[in-house]
């Protein structure tokens, strides 16, 4: 089995003696052109990138990704679509931006330059609806002929992910495993143990968006999840500053998604969000 | 048996919600699985339907609709429950399984107001918070059940996202549950949502069936058929459920039909997708984007349906047809002037359904399940003339 381009990165991440930065983006959010840039600016800070396909009914986000994802559908963007805008990134990281948008404003100490050729790889986000909606084989296909590393399917629980997850084996792709907290011991077992890729953690109860802090058990949890996972551990759901990485210091990554979609709905560049957490990984 | 494998419906039906709800779903499942063979909880839930909700409810010979229509309609009165519509008889079911499951806060969803309002008393009785939530535009065109709600102690939110109507009411239920996953129980109304819902949710549900079998013995052995309309299922597969087994009875759901261009009929027109935790047919694009729906019952403006019903549909066990707005509302008034009866709108589409059976099949004995009365109905409807 060749390594998925996951594993590889978060191993370019501890080489390097630090944790991954993994954040993610809405596909047409603000527009497709905002999007396309927002790729090649993360490229800069991240290790891996995931990439949410906007679905009408997502249960696991909170106000600020479904504002995201309705203002992105308003302006019909498809899988399709986000596919084409991830092949042409991964071709050249830089140039697919260009000519799209003006250039995102770089802040002092970021400028727009591929991480020493490294290409973060991208992994989507979307609901097991819109996989059904193609079937399963032809959407681990387009995955494959687009250089998308892998999904995660957030209503797609364990036990029901049989078939998507052989489809996926077969051509090379990762489907990420989830931890809750309240995951009981036996189920946290299983999941940890079959995890490809990285295994999600969410951090606490609740829908994506910001949190001030997290509850002291988060840390036990994370702990827990370390012990048992075959791959590394990233904690998402609410992680949206630098005090929140030291605070959950053990997790091999951190998510960020909300932070990330409302400095975009304020205009500002999001390295402004990343570029804190990247110095604190 | 129709249930194929744990949680199944031959291949609809399944447990497709965010990891955070699995542990709260299989310990439901387990709680259900024991209440329904403990005797004491049985006998609690029995004497509550005969005491609380007032049960049995009568199975009624519609004589003039039955003139009018050239059969013989029977009526089974759901209409005269408690708080008034089937719901209830799941509500208080669910309610005393929450206790046991030691919660003390209640979420539901409500489309029409009724599930929300027999929620918000089964809750009452029992001392437990209880939140609805309910799309905007149902607390516009339900308004007497939000003040209901409110006077039963209900704090009612109204969900303003996207189509203001029962999908998004739904959503907002089960985001709130993801989040309180300790203390709340998710009451949900009808026969949708992840496993063990759909299955429990027709087990409180199929009291409707077993009477009105038993009921209709007076008349004869079995009717010929039995109609119910199907927003998510639940009073139809409660009916249903008292004569599945018995294969010269024929089985009719019926669906809104709309105003014709939007429609809300999912068996009719979707084809299979997961929503809200279940693989059912499902009103999608070719993306699997949820359509919007329309009907003028609340309770019917569903995208989704029960994975029961998907089940009946291909195995042929029951046809589901589907009936507008227009001919709803037609129903709606020959029920009111010719049986002194105010049916719900929702109700009203089996009613019309009935008629047209009947038209093509002159002389059928037909069970009609009145699912709820319409007094929730009339400022909306007739603020909009329509009545
Ligand atoms: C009176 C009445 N009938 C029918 C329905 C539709 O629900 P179901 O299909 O679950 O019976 C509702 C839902 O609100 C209702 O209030």
């Amino acid at each position: 089995m060749q390594s998925n381009p996951i594993t590889a990165a978060f191993d370019r991440a501890r080489a390097a003696r630090r944790r991954a930065l993994v954040p993610f983006l809405m596909s047409g959010y603000p527009t497709r052109e905002g999007f396309r840039a927002a790729l090649a600016e993360a490229a800069t800070l991240a290790d891996v990138i995931e990439v949410g396909v906007p679905f009408s009914d997502p249960l696991a986000d909170g106000p600020v990704i479904q504002a995201a994802a309705a203002q992105a559908l308003k302006q019909a963007t498809t899988l399709a679509q986000t596919l084409e805008d991830i092949a042409a990134y991964r071709l050249e990281p830089q140039a697919s931006a260009r000519g799209q948008a003006p250039e995102p404003t770089a802040t002092p100490s970021l400028t727009l330059r591929a991480q020493d050729g490294f290409t973060p790889p991208v992994v989507l986000m979307l609901s097991i609806n819109q996989v059904l909606a193609g079937g399963a084989q032809n959407f681990a296909q387009r995955l494959k002929a687009a250089q998308v590393a892998g999904a995660i399917v957030p209503d797609l629980p364990h036990e029901e992910a049989g078939s998507l997850n052989a489809e996926f084996a077969a051509h090379g792709l990762a489907l990420l495993n989830m931890l809750a907290p309240t995951t009981s011991p036996e189920r946290t077992r299983a999941i940890a143990q079959s995890a490809r890729g990285f295994l999600y953690l969410i951090s606490s109860a609740g829908v994506t968006g910001t949190r001030d802090t997290f509850p002291s058990e988060t840390l036990a949890y994370i702990k827990r999840a370390k012990e048992l996972s075959g791959a590394p551990v990233c904690v998402g759901f609410g992680i949206s500053k630098p005090e929140h990485v030291r605070q959950l210091a053990d997790a091999d990554g951190f998510i960020v998604g909300s932070a990330i979609i409302k400095a975009q709905s304020e205009g500002r560049n999001i390295a402004d969000v990343l570029q804190p957490l990247r110095q604190a990984l | 048996m129709t249930t194929t494998a744990p949680g199944r419906f031959g291949v609809y039906g399944g447990r497709y919600v965010p990891e955070t709800l699995m542990a709260n779903l299989i310990a439901l499942e387990a709680a259900f699985e024991d209440a329904r063979r403990d005797a004491a909880f049985l006998a609690e839930f029995q004497s509550t339907l005969a005491h609380f909700v007032g049960r049995p409810t009568p199975l009624y010979h519609a004589q003039r609709l039955s003139q009018v229509y050239g059969g013989q309609v029977y009526l089974k009165r759901e209409d005269l429950t408690h708080t008034g519509a089937h719901k209830i008889n799941n509500a208080v079911g669910q309610a005393l399984l929450a206790k046991r499951l030691g919660k003390r806060r209640i979420v539901a969803e409500t489309g029409a107001g009724q599930h929300g309002v027999a929620t918000a008393a089964a809750c009452a009785r029992l001392g437990l918070e209880c939140i609805v939530y309910m799309g905007a535009l149902d607390c516009e065109r339900q308004r007497p059940n939000v003040e209901r709600m409110r006077l039963l102690g209900a704090t009612v939110k109204p969900c303003d996202a996207g189509s203001r109507n029962l999908k998004v009411a739904i959503n907002e239920a089960i985001r709130d549950w993801i989040a309180n996953p300790d203390s709340t129980h998710y009451l949900i109304g009808s026969v949708v949502g992840p496993h063990p819902y759909p299955l429990m949710v027709r087990e409180f549900q199929r009291v409707i069936g077993d009477e009105a079998r038993a009921q209709f013995t007076r008349v004869a052995p079995r009717p010929d058929a039995v109609i119910a309309c199907v927003g998510g299922g639940s009073n139809a597969m409660g009916i249903f459920a008292g004569f599945v087994d018995d294969p010269q009875v024929e089985l009719f759901g019926v669906e809104a039909g709309g105003d014709g261009a939007t429609t809300a009929a999912t068996l009719n027109t979707g084809r299979p997708g997961v929503l809200h935790g279940a693989l059912s047919y499902l009103l999608q694009d070719a993306e699997g984007q949820v359509l919007n729906t329309h009907s003028v019952a609340a309770g019917l403006d569903y995208p989704g349906v029960g994975p029961e019903h998907s089940f009946f549909k291909d195995t042929g066990r029951a046809r589901y047809e589907t009936v507008s707005d227009t001919e709803a509302l037609a129903a709606f008034k020959e029920t009111c002037a010719l049986e002194g009866i105010i049916p719900a709108i929702e109700s009203s589409h089996a009613v019309a359904f009935a008629r047209r059976l009947l038209a093509n099949r002159p002389g059928l004995r037909v069970i009609v399940n009145l699912s709820g009365r319409g007094d929730k109905d009339l400022p909306g409807l007739l603020a909009k003339g329509l009545v």
